[in-house]
C-alpha cells in the first residue's frame, strides 16, 4: 500500500488502484456527513479536485494521485458517509481508477514512510 | 490575535482527552473522544456539561434596587424588565442607533440587582457599553466565577443530588443554591433547545463541581462543535454570524423578544437605542429576513453561500449565515437572510456551492422541537 501526503492510501490490484482515505484523516476530519465522487469514465489529471467531502466541521477536497480514468467509485459511502469513519481503510474505499502512468505511484510514501509524516 | 485565556475547567478538559481550539480569546475543547456527532445525540438522548466559562457575568445594581437597575438598563434593551419577575430570567439584547445588535445577553433579576450573561466576544465592549450607559449604576464583571452548562433530558436527575431543588425550577427560572461546591448561581435554561440548567460556580469550586457532574451515568463532556449543532438545530442565533451589528432584531425574527410595554403603544415604549427604527420595522416590515433553510441534497451550505431565487438569477436574494450538518434531524441544515418576498415557508431556493446551483427551501424554525420545561 501507498500513502500520499494528502492523506490518501492506493492499494495496487494487478493495475487497478483503489484509493481511500487514511485513518488519520478521519481522526482529523471528524464525522463525515457529505461525499461527492466523480463519475465512473472521467479521465482524470493528477491533483485535480475530484472527490469532495465535508465533515462536521468543513469541505474538504480529495485529488486525483495519479493521471488516468475512473473505473469504479463506491456509492455506499455516497448513501451513508459515516462508514468512511467506521472503516476508511477497507469498506469505505473512494474509487478505483486505471492509471495512464503507472510508474506514478512508486513516487508516494510507503508505510513506514507516511508513519513518519504524521507523526 | 495574544496567549489563550484558559477557564477553571481547561486542565480537566485536557485530562478528558480533548481537541482544543481558539474560540473568542479562549483556549477551548471543539471535542471530546465522542465527537461532535455523538456528543450532539447525548445531549438531546441524556445529558451533556458544557464549559461556558469564556462567557461575561456582569452584575448591575442601583441605589434603588433592582427597580433603579432595571429602568436604567431599560435605556440600553428593548426588553421589558420592570416586568420581569424576581428570580426570572429573560433574553435580550443590545441594540445600536442604527437598531443593530451590539450583542444578545440573558438578564436576571436577582431581588435587588441584575445579572447579566453576555458573549465572550464582546464582553469587553459590553461591559464598557454598560459602564457608559448606566452612570447611576454599578457595573461589575464577576471574574471569580466559572459557567457551566447542564444540557439535555437527564440534567435534572444529575443536578438534583447536588443543588436540591432545583428540580422544581421552571424554564427560565433561577435560584441560588448553597452547595458542597460552594454558593450556585442556576438557572433552568440553556441554549441547545433542551431542557437544563446553567451554573454558576466559584472558579476553585469548578473542576470539583463538573468532575462530580460528569460522576453520574447520563453525563459526557460536550465541546463547542456539538454547542453549535445543537444551537442550530434548536434554531438559535450565534452572535458574530447571525446577528450582528448590521442586523436588528425585526430581521433576525427576534421580536418576540421585545414584549408589547417596550412596543410602539406600549407603556414604556421606545427608549432603547434605535428604537425608531426598530419599532417601525415591527410596524411596517423588512426588506430581509432570518430564515431557516433545508438543502434538498445531502450537501450541507455552510455560512457565506449565496442564495438565489431560481437557477439561473444573476443576483442573490440572500446569504447563509450558519450551516452545518444537523445529527438529530439527519439532514443538511442552515440559516440566513433572504428577501422578505421569499421568506415564506416550502419557498424553493437555490444556493451556489463549489460553483452549482442547488435546491433549498425555506423551513420553519427551530428545525427540532425543543424540550424545555415551561
Amino acid at each position: 500500500m501507498k500513502y500520499t501526503e494528502e492523506h490518501e492510501w492506493l492499494l495496487d490490484d494487478d493495475g487497478v488502484i483503489t484509493v481511500g482515505i487514511t485513518e488519520h484523516a478521519t481522526e482529523q476530519l471528524g464525522d463525515i456527513v457529505f461525499v461527492e465522487l466523480p463519475e465512473v469514465g472521467t479521465e482524470v489529471t493528477k491533483d485535480d479536485e475530484i472527490v469532495v467531502i465535508e465533515s462536521v466541521k468543513a469541505a474538504s477536497d480529495i485529488l486525483a494521485p495519479l493521471d488516468g480514468e475512473i473505473v469504479e467509485v463506491n456509492e455506499a459511502i455516497v448513501d451513508e458517509p459515516g462508514k468512511i469513519n467506521e472503516d476508511p481503510m477497507g469498506d469505505a474505499w473512494f474509487f478505483k481508477m486505471k492509471p495512464s502512468d503507472p510508474s506514478q505511484i512508486d513516487d508516494y510514501m510507503d508505510e513506514a514512510g507516511y508513519k513518519d509524516f504524521i507523526s | 490575535m495574544g496567549e489563550l485565556k484558559e477557564t477553571p475547567l481547561t486542565g480537566l478538559h485536557r485530562e478528558l482527552g480533548a481537541k482544543m481550539t481558539g474560540f473568542a480569546g479562549y483556549d477551548m475543547p471543539l471535542q471530546f473522544s465522542l465527537g461532535v456527532m455523538k456528543e450532539h445525540l447525548h445531549t438531546r438522548a441524556k445529558a451533556g456539561l458544557f464549559d461556558v466559562s469564556h462567557m461575561g457575568q456582569v452584575i448591575v445594581r442601583h441605589p434603588a434596587g433592582y427597580g433603579g437597575a432595571a429602568q436604567a438598563m431599560e435605556g440600553l434593551v428593548p426588553v421589558d424588565l420592570l416586568g420581569l419577575g424576581e428570580k426570572r430570567q429573560r433574553y435580550g439584547f443590545f441594540t445600536n442607533e442604527q437598531g443593530g445588535i451590539l450583542d444578545d445577553l440573558m438578564l436576571t433579576n436577582r431581588g435587588d440587582h441584575l445579572l447579566v450573561v453576555v458573549n465572550a466576544a464582546c464582553k469587553g465592549a459590553d461591559i464598557a457599553h454598560m459602564k457608559a450607559g448606566l452612570p447611576d449604576c454599578e457595573v461589575v464583571a464577576v471574574t471569580d466565577r466559572a459557567l457551566l452548562a447542564l444540557q439535555g433530558p437527564a440534567a435534572v436527575e444529575a443536578l438534583a443530588p447536588i443543588a436540591g431543588g432545583c428540580e422544581i425550577m421552571k424554564f427560565l427560572d433561577t435560584g441560588i443554591f448553597t452547595s458542597d461546591f460552594g454558593e450556585l448561581w442556576v438557572s433552568r435554561s440553556g441554549y441547545t433547545g433542551e431542557d437544563g440548567y446553567e451554573i454558576s460556580v466559584p472558579d476553585d469550586q469548578a473542576e470539583a463541581l463538573a468532575r462530580a457532574l460528569l460522576s453520574h451515568d447520563a453525563v459526557e463532556p460536550i465541546g463547542l462543535g456539538a454547542r453549535d449543532s445543537l444551537r442550530l438545530e434548536a434554531g438559535l442565533c450565534l452572535y458574530g454570524q447571525d446577528i450582528d451589528v448590521a442586523t436588528t432584531p425585526v430581521e433576525a425574527g427576534l421580536t418576540w423578544a421585545i414584549q408589547k410595554s417596550r412596543r410602539a403603544d406600549g407603556k414604556r415604549a421606545g427608549g432603547f437605542p434605535g428604537a425608531e427604527i426598530i419599532l417601525d420595522q415591527i410596524e411596517n416590515g423588512v426588506a430581509r429576513c432570518r430564515v431557516g433553510l433545508r438543502p434538498e441534497t445531502r450537501a450541507p451550505m455552510r455560512q457565506s453561500t449565496l442564495i438565489y431565487g431560481s437557477e439561473d438569477a444573476d443576483e442573490p436574494i440572500g446569504q447563509i449565515t450558519s450551516g452545518a450538518f444537523g445529527p438529530s434531524i439527519e439532514a443538511p441544515m442552515s440559516m440566513g437572510y433572504v428577501a422578505a418576498s421569499h421568506s415564506s415557508p416550502e419557498t424553493m431556493l437555490f444556493g451556489e456551492v463549489r460553483g452549482k446551483r442547488l435546491p433549498v427551501s425555506v423551513a420553519p424554525l427551530p428545525f427540532i422541537r425543543a424540550n424545555f420545561k415551561r
